[in-house]
């Protein structure tokens, strides 16, 4: 029953949202977070004890549908990274104004409840109804407090990922009508199902299902939606989209593809993972010759997302395990960047780091901030960042797959090339002369709060990495047998 | 059967009372009590038939199972939904109320038979008594240049393909000695089928092809439903429609279950090309009705796939897609007739104008999309399920997943102008409580359709 709390406090409190005017919208979307975040650290704390908690009911069964969950390791890990993510950027909102707040916070709340959900759902028709659910206020939170071109920005994002979940429906209609029955939907009979077809039906239903989660993570070459969509959304929205929504993409692959169709996913594992490191090699490039900040933000989470999607289909148990870890880590790093971003554009009034300038002199806590994130973003030791990447790599070098010495040295550039473009950004950024004549001031006590818990969560999980490690490890040996 | 007497009385009497009463809300308020009551009479012919034991009637030229009275009771619902939300417009079309209800009350008629019918001559007479008062009401507002031409249009359009059907039923009566579809289906046999047979259900295909306004016999859909009074095309793109997809299904599902080999794949590629040119044309329209009307062919389109695929699920599949398309696109066409300005433009900042308004025309719009959690997506699901049982026409069902994908275009354009554009759009009239009322229950059924469809399938 505490999982169904899950989706049902954020969705309750989203849809009473609506209806509430002016900031009492801001304290109920705080306090339901804050709820949220309770609940899932008790589902997580559980795991550690007792075998990972269930909820099932009869939903659809001429569908062969149940509304059932199941919170295992990596589902309560994602649960815990949505209800830290989403507290935090409530609190960072709290002395920030939106137009219609009623509307805004109860699109976040809606959206948040689709993220549990697709992070909880252990049937298929289910997971492709929050995965739906997911999506929809974030198309309607990003058109309507976005930024100037956000309608055809965000039309596009969403006529992309919705073509790509209609393929996904299409694999998994197809797998529940080869075996049907009252629980044709759930995750053990897809697997069943999935990984008894045969080599060649299996080949193509991989795209079917993989175009969908590949479109969200988003890889080479289905990345095109993401920079311009990240740059248009408003930052609350942006860090449920890049920590969080990205992390479906993840998530669904290793639940939703990589147990189902095993042989189709050994055939295309090669393509796939030239695809991840090509994009690596690309999005950090890009990075590196971007003036904004959103933007190089945005294409240094392409990167960090195509090195997780490689080591998934790179089939090795540590790298797996690393990707249940990075998803965590890449999540809380990425939330940090966003808020620093957010900082900079309030005050200073613009991303263009070329006219920023000189903020360790005029906010020094803010640069500190900003210094440790970002050295958490390039995975410096001592950092989250570092535990999560340095398995990765483990996992790309002792991957059971053609070249992968080749695939990790070049996947390797992609950290060289985000030192450059991330320590240029904190030069351009932190030091130098002042180049406006704005006076910044420094962190407001909730921007402080916000930004404390990230940092203690960095160099938390970078000294003591082991409960996150336990918390997974179950799960990532069963992904690779 | 007594659904088909009392729609017939009902119809009828609206005629007599417009001679009497003068008073339009009065007749209006009768028509709706006549049409609650004719529900509750399909209610009672449901409840009185077995489920197991399928009643034949006349000399067996009807057969009523319990399917069939189910479809009829749901279409009879969607109807009562349609004038409690809308027969108020009717009074604005023209003088003659009272004769706009009694056609619907025909219309009606014709498609219980549709549902029902077991010979080919049922099929023939309930097409017939289904297309005449919708030629009637194509030209109900008839100082209206564009209204005449729809119903000439419509009327010579659709006494074309009444020929092709009649042809189509003498070359099957020719191959088989018979009009009755249980028999055709014992006579007809791939091995030793005759070539009038074949020829004769491609007319069939054609003649109910052009009824459902499936491709390439879908040209006359714009016209006739943009020169319609918005009042009536809400009704006959949907209901009307979906009474002739069910004989549709009827007719090839049980005359014509051992030709699938001959039909299949020829109904595969019509529905692939109505999905194309539906999906592909409303993305260019500029007014928000043709849009509507260009949709309804995409929609067929989907519909098509019930058709196609051979299995239970397809039945399921209809009942939900009449259901489910049927009560969004009524709804779409309730708000879309409060608005003065039919193009996309007149749309803008209807969220800031009228909140209300542009959330239900999201609801429905959303179904129509086949968003998950509304009526549409169920009703998509379940036709692509019965196609993915069929098995073989994978292709068809990636197609129209790409077609899916386009028809969020033009839906989200109505979405896009109502919340994130600014404009003063201007209303033909105020949005009563009651309006209000009708149209939160029309989004609850479409929202419950999306979360329990097997209510819609609880009586099969």
């Amino acid at each position: 029953m505490t999982l169904v709390l899950l989706i049902l406090i954020p969705l309750l409190t989203g849809a009473l949202s609506f209806a509430v005017k002016g900031d009492a919208a801001k304290g109920l979307a705080l306090i339901s977070t804050m709820a949220t975040l309770a609940i899932s650290a008790i589902v997580s704390a559980g795991n550690y004890t007792a075998p990972p908690a269930t909820f099932s009911c009869e939903w659809m069964p001429q569908l062969g549908a149940s509304f059932s969950l199941l919170a295992d390791g990596m589902s309560s890990m994602l649960c815990l990274l949505t209800g830290i993510v989403m507290m935090v950027v409530m609190i960072s909102q709290v002395n920030k104004d939106v137009e219609r707040p009623g509307s805004f916070y109860g699109f976040m709340l809606l959206a948040q409840a689709g993220l549990m959900g697709v992070f909880l759902a252990s049937d298929a028709l289910l997971f492709y109804f929050f995965w739906e659910l997911a999506l929809i206020p974030v198309y309607f939170l990003c058109s309507q407090w976005g930024g100037e071109k956000r309608i055809q920005v965000t039309f596009k994002f969403f006529v992309y990922t919705f073509l790509g979940s209609l393929m996904m429906l299409a694999g998994l209609i197809f797998l529940a009508t080869r075996n049907p029955g009252a629980n044709a939907y759930s995750w053990a009979n897809i697997v069943h199902t999935g990984a008894s077809l045969p080599v060649g039906q299996q080949m193509w239903l991989f795209w079917l299902i993989f175009i969908a989660f590949a479109i969200k993570m988003p890889i080479f070459p289905f990345h095109t939606w993401q920079p311009d969509t990240y740059e248009q959304s408003p930052t609350p929205v942006t860090i449920v989209l890049s920590a969080l929504m990205v992390k479906m993409g993840l998530f669904a692959v290793l639940r939703w593809l990589l147990p189902v169709l095993p042989a189709g996913v050994d055939y295309w594992s090669n393509t796939v993972i030239v695809l991840s490191v090509i994009g690596i090699v690309y999005a950090s490039c890009i990075a590196i010759v971007q003036t904004d900040i959103k933007r190089l933000v945005a294409y240094s989470s392409i990167a960090h997302m195509g090195l997780m999607c490689a080591v998934a289909f790179a089939h090795n148990g540590v790298g797996m395990h690393g990707i249940m870890v990075q998803m965590f880590n890449h999540g809380i790093n990425i939330t940090g960047m966003w808020l620093i971003v957010s900082m900079i554009e309030n005050r200073w009034g613009t991303r263009d780091m070329t006219k920023l300038g000189g903020m360790a002199s005029t906010a020094p806590q803010m640069a500190i901030a900003l210094v440790i994130i970002s050295l958490a973003n390039i995975a410096l030791p001592l950092t989250n960042g570092f535990v999560g990447e340095f398995m990765l790599f483990n996992g790309l070098f002792g991957g059971a797959f053609a070249n992968h010495m080749t695939v990790m040295v070049i996947a390797g550039l992609g950290i060289i090339l985000g030192a450059v473009y991330t320590l240029n950004m904190i030069q351009k950024t932190a030091y130098g002369e002042a180049t406006t004549m704005v006076i910044a001031k420094d962190l407001s006590i909730n921007e402080y709060v916000g930004l404390a818990i990230i940092i203690t969560l960095i160099l938390f999980l970078g000294f003591y990495p082991k409960p996150l490690l336990d918390l997974t490890a179950s799960v990532a040996g069963m992904i690779v047998h | 059967m007594n659904a088909i007497i009392a729609t017939t009385v009902f119809g009828i009497l609206m005629m007599f009372i417009g001679l009497m009463v003068n008073n339009k809300k009065t007749v209006t308020s009768l028509a709706a009590v006549f049409f609650l009551g004719l529900l509750g009479v399909n209610i009672y012919d449901l409840a009185t038939v077995p489920a197991d034991a399928p009643q034949m009637m006349f000399n067996n030229m009807l057969r009523m199972d319990h399917t069939s009275m189910w479809f009829n009771t749901l279409m009879t619902g969607c109807t009562a939904l349609y004038i409690l939300l809308m027969g108020k417009e009717f009074e604005k079309v023209g003088t003659h109320v009272a004769e706009y209800f009694a056609l619907i009350f025909f219309i009606l008629c014709g498609l219980y038979l549709l549902s029902t019918f077991n010979t080919m001559l049922m099929l023939f007479i309930g097409i017939e008594i289904m297309s005449i008062p919708q030629y009637i009401l194509a030209g109900s507002d008839k100082r209206n240049l564009k209204s005449s031409e729809a119903s000439l249009k419509y009327f010579l359009m659709g006494a074309f393909s009444t020929g092709i059907l009649l042809m189509g039923i003498t070359l099957l009566y020719g191959a088989s000695r018979s009009f009755n579809i249980q028999d055709m289906v014992s006579v007809l046999h791939s091995e030793s089928l005759s070539p009038l047979a074949l020829a004769g259900i491609m007319f069939i295909v054609v003649a109910l092809g052009f009824k459902v306004s499936a491709a390439p016999m879908h040209t006359w859909t714009p016209d006739v439903y943009d020169g319609t009074p918005t009042a009536f095309t809400a009704y006959m793109a949907t209901v009307v429609k979906a009474g002739v997809f069910y004989a549709f299904m009827r007719l090839f599902h049980v005359a014509f279950a051992n030709l699938g080999e001959h039909w299949i794949l020829i109904i595969a590629i019509i529905a692939a090309a109505t999905l194309l040119v539906g999906n592909v044309t409303a993305v260019f329209q500029q007014s928000v009705k043709r849009m509507l009307a260009y949709s309804s062919i995409a929609q067929a389109g989907f519909m098509l796939f019930a058709v196609i695929a051979v299995n239970n699920t397809a039945w399921n599949a209809i009942m939900i897609y009449a259901v489910a398309y049927s009560v969004a696109t009524i709804g779409v066409f309730s708000v879309l007739i409060k608005l003065k300005d039919y193009t996309y433009d007149g749309f803008n900042g209807l969220a800031q104008k009228n909140p209300f308004l542009a959330f239900v025309a999201t609801i429905f719009l959303f179904s129509l999309a086949g968003i998950p959690l509304t009526g549409g997506f169920m009703a998509k699901y379940y036709v692509l399920t019965a196609v993915v049982e069929q098995g073989n026409l994978l292709w068809l069902v990636i197609f129209a997943l790409l077609m899916a994908a386009i028809s969020v275009y033009y839906y989200f354009r109505v979405i896009i102008a109502m919340y994130f554009k600014t404009g003063e759009p201007e209303l033909t009239s105020p949005v009563t409580m009651g309006d209000k009322v009708m149209m939160l229950v029309t989004c609850a059924i479409v929202i419950l359709a999306g979360i329990a469809p097997q209510i819609l399938l609880s009586h099969m």
